[in-house]
């Protein structure tokens, strides 16, 4: 018998607060993104907050894996059409991983879970997956020592998987909104639960991932209760070819700039950081 | 969905017991792709502590994984009941909560006049502190006072107390800590003893009780899947209680209805099925019209389960005295106010009586019945006054009044879920006995899927009332001897307190066991065992009125203990000042607190307004135990009493609290040896003796005390051979028991497997309902309070009873509890044998044997006075109060009174406020009613990411990236009438103070019409301060030192401001 096993995030049922985001900084010893970390003369210092509604992660980082998005939609006067969505982003795990087929190195590799997984001590820090992510996930995290790290995402909690333990973002889930399991069954769930949205008259509601059409397939997919550019997800991701990279990196689409765009923002805002305390 | 391959700790626990290795992995899943590389676990051959989340009071389970000493991961416990291995964002920093380069962990010494800390000896800054203490209490000790008399004349009455040393704290601290701290106190005669709870739920207790009997939440948190419809109300549930609220998700996913009524749209509105704004402090109006709407309704008066419940289970065939008038009658007022002292006089309230028993009409003709008057007093709370006072649709206050309609009845049953945002007002006690008064004339008291669930902040801010870290209530919720009550004497004091026609006709058993707990062997008849030696209150010792008395350099020394005044107080900024007129201070926690540092770091030092050189307050900071440091118990929101262990010792000077206080006392014993002044006598008889070095052997830390002693001691034992007691039901009034806090008895109880007594809190068996074998819930370890009214008056179970029982009892059940009448019962005293007695899957909170068909005994002592259909034991008559005769000061009925500022004059009745609010400002602090100076409503509250003052979350990293700093969120209608855009700075002020906050504009929150005026609300929340990482101003600069007069519970919910962009 064989399995693949997956993820599956209903964005009905997030309440947007935020454990998985601190379950994966705890179970991957990952430090906070501070303007200053904590040392022994100062207490360190938070960036200012976004004022992009609750979200004062910004986007997908080098230390966070997990990004809980969220989105205030209300357009009637009186507010009857008030609605707050929020999203657990994170690594989709593609069954036709750009990363994985640009990675020059072979770093870049296909788990027994189906998942993808960047091997550290293989990466050289070229950044070719960062370009080719049509999602924005990959960063290059940089050392205590201000050189070039390796390229980090999320590990699908691998060593857990391993060990017949769910990830951490999907344990610590309050209401179940990240479900892990049989990628098969929770692609019958997710179809369940559409009906049930639908029935219920979230008629905007799809479900993303959930086949071969994007990507084909995402290991990690959604639900959710609008379009995906709402979500700031892409309509229609494309895998990049490993031959087009070079050229291909300004023409890709919105997704890479963005990611582009913050990596060099957060290595200009890391550049004053400290020993990471989560290490400690 | 098929959970069969959804991987879970507990599969992971039961492969590696096999000697599971990562390469066997590959036959469960798809090894096509690649080659498999072998992962490190970090955990791979931990030891795991089953711990307890030190956070809010939902009670999570969590793992804690120890490698070679170290902690190497903490998470959710998958075998937990509640969060059956999740946890919220704050749940899942624990780790970093414990393992934190920033935790203080010195000693550290702040001399008088001082502008640094000195590192002090831990040793010696324990004998300074006892030297302090002693010093204080001999200084301002008090014997007796002179007090004037009923007839005008002058008596001595015996106070026995000092006044001048405050202890303020307990919330986040273990049972075992709250009870013995507040034992050596009151030893010393200490009576301003106070904890989070004031601040939290104390409106809760008086509500809850008068109306049911007991202050706790009536149900528990895995029951809310059941309900058919929930309403939240005054509270954020999502956002402060995550994890309880999965099981509001469960109830939904089940085909409930979720209703959320707020000001502000909020994370808990998003998953709403039906949202409806209302005017913050307008709840008594929408509650008062949902019971208007209920008992006008066709439904309600068709369906003959409603009345069949109305009439047999409360008090509404009750009638009251003639002469009662109500606030329609009386310009607002209730019959009784005395302008002069702003009390009532509630004589009038009282019910006809022949032979002390009520006269009843129970077709609920007569007009002076409790039902016929409630009528009256509700026929004016209409759905379009709705409309004008609360500013709420009357479209969208009708599907709300629909939902909860039907979603109750002996199908369905409708649960109310709330916290501070009807706890703090100066209306909270009444506001949530409006909720009472709604969810008994639905009959959703007593029955699964129903009830009222309070939600409590702290991890044992139950605990902390219960046993007990508050001025007025002694453990057990014994109230304090009073010299404004007849507690001279021992006799005195029982006849006072005790009601003889409930279960509280025990009550001298509970204070007798008490007093021989704390005294011991000096603890006789002879002298009334020892009740001469405790401390009496002489007025409110609460809260705000002791930091009144501090500014006023009354209070010399203070001890806080996990609580953070500088941040959380009442205007915090007055609260600061105050701390400096202390002699001495003892701060004890785990990081360097804002009230820790307020001589050197608060904004009044800072702006240059304080110097530190003229403070003179001394102030010792010794650091705390972390939650895995130390072994003891928490009580959550629903009663349940959980241990969590000891994985390692505290690091450098970190002690647990129970070290602290014990080794205090055992200090304080050396120092009073030998006194032969009558005053010391309690305090050196006091039982003292919770060190037992063997449970230490395998610690750094040789002389911790014992928090399993602690609790034996509150579980109680026999006095001559320390037989541990199986329950209250064991209690003696002679002196031959000794039981620190009667509700808890039961928790250290002999059993089947441990006949010298088990420490049931620590037991960890869950099932898929009710998890009765995990834990200990009081009373008797009951989960659903009152549940005998989830049986008809004849004993049958209801049909939803029947449904859920089949679904998801054990099949031996045909009702939640119910009356099987051919049930072997033993035998009586006599030997004959008993048939019929109450089971089910629940333990009974009734009289097991109890025919529901019994009639009350004329002259029947306790429950006999009770017929058989009486489910609330401990209210006087059995029932439960729609009105309430007596327990609630301002009112039988809840009336709406404004909040104490208010933008808008009340327009339900001439009276502005509720008339016998505390008020512990000045005028020029306060703003007048609809003040053109602050024109808009300003409410304070919680986020998921932080934790109250922020001590437990500003500190970690992890957490203070995900909210960096204070913001205020606002319409964009005012914005835009302010000209302030997204993350402007925006200066927000009141009579008390002003602060700075970013501007988060967003149409979560709306402007309100009220009577025609547009009138703003913004919202604050309140987690920041000038310490730790995440650094902003003090929200609580700016609320007010006013309160309910039941509970002295502050108004943080709503006040009003002026916003300008700064």
């Amino acid at each position: 018998m064989t399995e693949t096993m997956g993820m599956f995030i209903d964005t009905s049922l997030c309440i947007g607060c935020k454990a998985c985001e601190v379950a994966c900084h705890q179970w991957n010893s990952l430090p906070a993104n501070l303007a200053e970390q904590p040392c022994a003369d100062s207490p360190g210092q938070t960036y200012p907050m976004t004022g992009n509604s609750y979200d004062n992660t910004g986007t997908l980082s080098a230390e966070n894996w997990r990004h809980v998005r969220f989105i205030e939609q209300s357009e009637l006067p009186d507010r009857s059409d008030l609605r707050w969505l929020m999203m657990s982003d994170g690594c989709k795990h593609c069954v036709n991983a750009s990363c994985e087929q640009v990675c020059p190195t072979g770093a870049i590799i296909r788990t027994e879970f189906g998942s993808t997984y960047i091997q550290e001590q293989v990466c050289t820090g070229c950044r070719d997956c960062v370009a080719a992510c049509p999602f924005g996930v990959i960063h290059v995290h940089e050392t205590a020592d201000h050189r070039q790290g390796t390229a980090r995402k999320c590990t699908f909690c691998y060593d857990r998987l391993q060990h017949g333990l769910q990830p951490a973002c999907a344990q610590t889930c309050p209401t179940s909104a990240i479900r892990f399991g049989s990628i098969n069954e929770l692609r019958a769930y997710a179809h369940q639960r559409l009906a049930e949205l639908q029935h219920a008259g979230e008629l905007r509601a799809r479900l993303y991932g959930a086949d071969e059409s994007i990507l084909g397939g995402l290991h990690s997919f959604y639900l959710l209760l609008d379009s995906p550019v709402t979500y700031g997800l892409p309509d229609n991701p494309k895998a990049a070819a490993q031959t087009v990279i070079p050229s291909s990196l300004f023409s890709i689409g919105g997704a890479i700039v963005m990611g582009l765009a913050s990596l060099l923002a957060f290595r200009r805002r890391r550049m004053e950081q400290n020993a990471a305390l989560a290490d400690a | 969905m098929a959970t069969s391959s959804t991987v879970s700790r507990r599969d992971f626990l039961k492969l590696a017991a096999g000697g599971f290795a990562a390469g066997s992995v590959m036959a469960l899943v798809d090894v096509e792709p690649a080659r498999v590389h072998a992962q490190t676990l970090k955990i791979a051959g931990a030891r795991d502590v089953p711990s307890i989340c030190p956070y809010c009071g939902v009670g999570c389970g969590t793992l804690i994984s120890m490698r070679a000493g170290q902690i190497v991961n903490i998470e959710g416990n998958p075998d937990h009941p509640i969060n059956r291995g999740a946890l919220c964002s704050k749940g899942a920093a624990t780790f970093q909560l414990v393992v934190n380069s920033l935790r203080q962990t010195r000693a550290l010494y702040r001399r008088p006049g001082g502008t640094n800390w000195e590192p002090i000896d831990l040793e010696q800054a324990m004998d300074m502190i006892a030297e302090r203490v002693k010093r204080t209490r001999d200084e301002t000790f008090v014997e007796f006072v002179s007090m004037q008399n009923a007839d005008g004349k002058m008596t001595r009455k015996r106070v026995y107390h000092t006044p001048a040393i405050f202890s303020l704290g307990g919330a986040t601290m273990d049972n075992e800590w709250n009870y013995v701290h507040a034992k050596l106190l009151r030893g010393l005669g200490i009576i301003a003893i106070e904890n989070q709870a004031r601040l939290c739920h104390s409106s809760t207790v008086p509500a809850l009780g008068a109306s049911f009997g007991r202050g706790g939440a009536t149900t528990f948190e895995q029951d809310l899947q059941h309900a058919d419809t929930v309403l939240i109300m005054g509270s954020n549930m999502a956002e402060c209680h995550p994890m309880a609220f999965r099981w509001v998700m469960q109830a939904k996913a089940r085909g409930g209805t979720i209703i959320h009524v707020d000001p502000r749209f909020t994370r808990t509105s998003a998953q709403a099925n039906i949202y409806s704004p209302l005017r913050a402090g307008t709840d008594i109006v929408y509650l008062g019209a949902l019971i208007n709407y209920v008992i006008t309704s066709h439904r309600w008066n068709n369906e003959p389960f409603f009345k069949e419940y109305v009439v047999n289970y409360t008090n509404a065939p009750m009638l009251i005295n003639a002469t009662y008038r109500g606030p329609d009658d009386l310009d607002g007022l209730f019959q009784g106010f005395d302008p002069e002292t702003r009390r009532y006089n509630s004589d009038s309230w009282a019910y006809q009586t022949v032979n002390n028993r009520p006269l009843q009409d129970r077709t609920l003709q007569n007009p002076q019945t409790v039902f016929q008057i409630l009528k009256r007093h509700y026929a004016r709370y209409t759905p379009e006054l709705v409309e004008q006072v609360c500013g709420v649709p009357r479209s969208t206050f009708l599907r709300v009044a629909e939902a909860l309609l039907a979603g109750s009845g002996p199908e369905h049953t409708s649960v109310i879920c709330y916290a501070m945002g009807w706890t703090q007002h100066t209306t909270g006690v009444q506001l949530i006995r409006t909720a009472a008064i709604l969810q008994l004339l639905l009959g959703n008291i007593g029955r699964p899927g129903g009830g009222i669930m309070a939600l409590r902040g702290h991890a044992t801010v139950q605990g902390s009332s219960d046993i007990a870290t508050l001025y007025n209530i002694h453990p057990g919720y014994l109230n304090t001897p009073s010299v404004l009550k007849n507690h001279e004497t021992l006799s005195d004091y029982i006849a006072t307190e005790t009601t003889p026609t409930s279960f509280w006709v025990n009550f001298p058993k509970f204070i007798v066991s008490q007093l021989k707990a704390w005294y011991g062997d000096a603890a006789t008849p002879e002298n009334e065992f020892g009740y001469q030696w405790l401390p009496r209150i002489t007025g409110d010792h609460s809260h705000m009125p002791t930091f009144v008395a501090m500014a006023q350099g009354n209070i010399h020394g203070m001890f806080v203990m996990g609580q953070n005044p500088a941040v959380a107080g009442q205007n915090a900024g007055f609260q600061r000042k105050a701390l400096g007129q202390l002699k001495w201070m003892v701060v004890r926690d785990l990081y360097e607190t804002e009230t820790a540092s307020f001589w050197k770091d608060s904004p009044e030092v800072t702006s240059g307004e304080l110097r530190p050189q003229d403070i003179q307050t001394e102030v010792f900071f010794l650091p705390a135990a972390a939650i895995a440091e130390m072994e003891g118990s928490f009580t959550n929101t629903h009663r349940l009493i959980q241990w969590h262990e000891k994985a390692v010792d505290p690091p450098g000077d970190a002690r647990s609290d129970l070290w602290f206080t014990v080794h205090l006392g055992l200090r304080l014993k050396q120092l009073y040896q030998g006194s032969t002044a009558a005053r010391d006598q309690g305090f050196l008889s006091l039982t003292w003796d919770y060190l037992d070095p063997t449970e230490n052997d395998h610690w750094r830390i040789k002389d911790e005390p014992s928090a399993r002693r602690v609790l034996q001691e509150i579980n109680g034992y026999t006095w001559s051979d320390r037989q541990l007691l199986t329950g209250f039901t064991a209690l003696k009034d002679d002196g031959s028991t000794a039981c620190g806090a009667w509700i808890y008895s039961g928790v250290y109880a002999p059993t089947e497997t441990h006949p010298g007594g088990e420490n049931r809190s620590a037991r960890r068996k869950a099932d898929n309902w009710l998890s009765l074998d995990w834990g200990f819930a009081w009373p008797a370890n009951r989960r659903i309070l009152y549940n005998r009214a989830s049986a008809d008056p004849a004993g049958n179970p209801w049909p939803k009873e029947q449904r859920l029982a089949q679904l998801f009892g054990t099949g031996h059940h045909r009702g939640y509890v119910y009356w099987d009448a051919t049930a072997d019962a033993g035998t009586d005293s006599q030997g004959n044998p008993i048939q019929g007695k109450w089971v089910g899957v629940d333990i009974p909170d009734f009289p097991v044997t109890k025919n529901p068909l019994a009639t009350a005994k004329t002259d029947g002592v306790g429950l006999d006075f009770h017929d058989g259909a009486s489910p609330f034991i401990m209210k006087a008559d059995g029932k439960g109060w729609l009105f309430a005769p007596r327990g609630v000061v301002d009112g039988p009925l809840p009336a709406h009174y404004e909040p104490y500022e208010s933008p808008v004059p009340n327009l339900v009745y001439p009276q502005q406020q509720n008339p016998l609010a505390k008020v512990w400002e000045t005028a020029d602090t306060l703003a007048p009613v609809s003040s053109s100076a602050y024109p808009h409503i300003l409410s304070t509250y919680r986020l998921a990411e932080h934790h109250l003052s922020g001590v437990m979350t500003r500190w970690l990293p992890w957490l203070a990236q995900l909210q960096p700093e204070l913001f205020v969120e606002i319409s964009p209608e005012m914005a835009h009438e302010l000209n302030i855009r997204n993350t402007d700075k925006v200066r927000i002020s009141t009579p008390r103070g002003s602060i700075v906050a970013k501007a988060l504009v967003t149409r979560r929150l709306r402007p309100y019409v009220i009577n025609g005026q547009h009138i703003h609300h913004v919202g604050l929340p309140w987690h920041w301060g000038y310490k730790g990482i995440a650094v902003s101003d003090v929200a609580n600069d700016l609320s007010a030192m006013v309160g309910d007069p039941n509970a002295s519970i502050h108004e943080a919910k709503v006040f009003v401001c002026n916003v300008t962009r700064a």
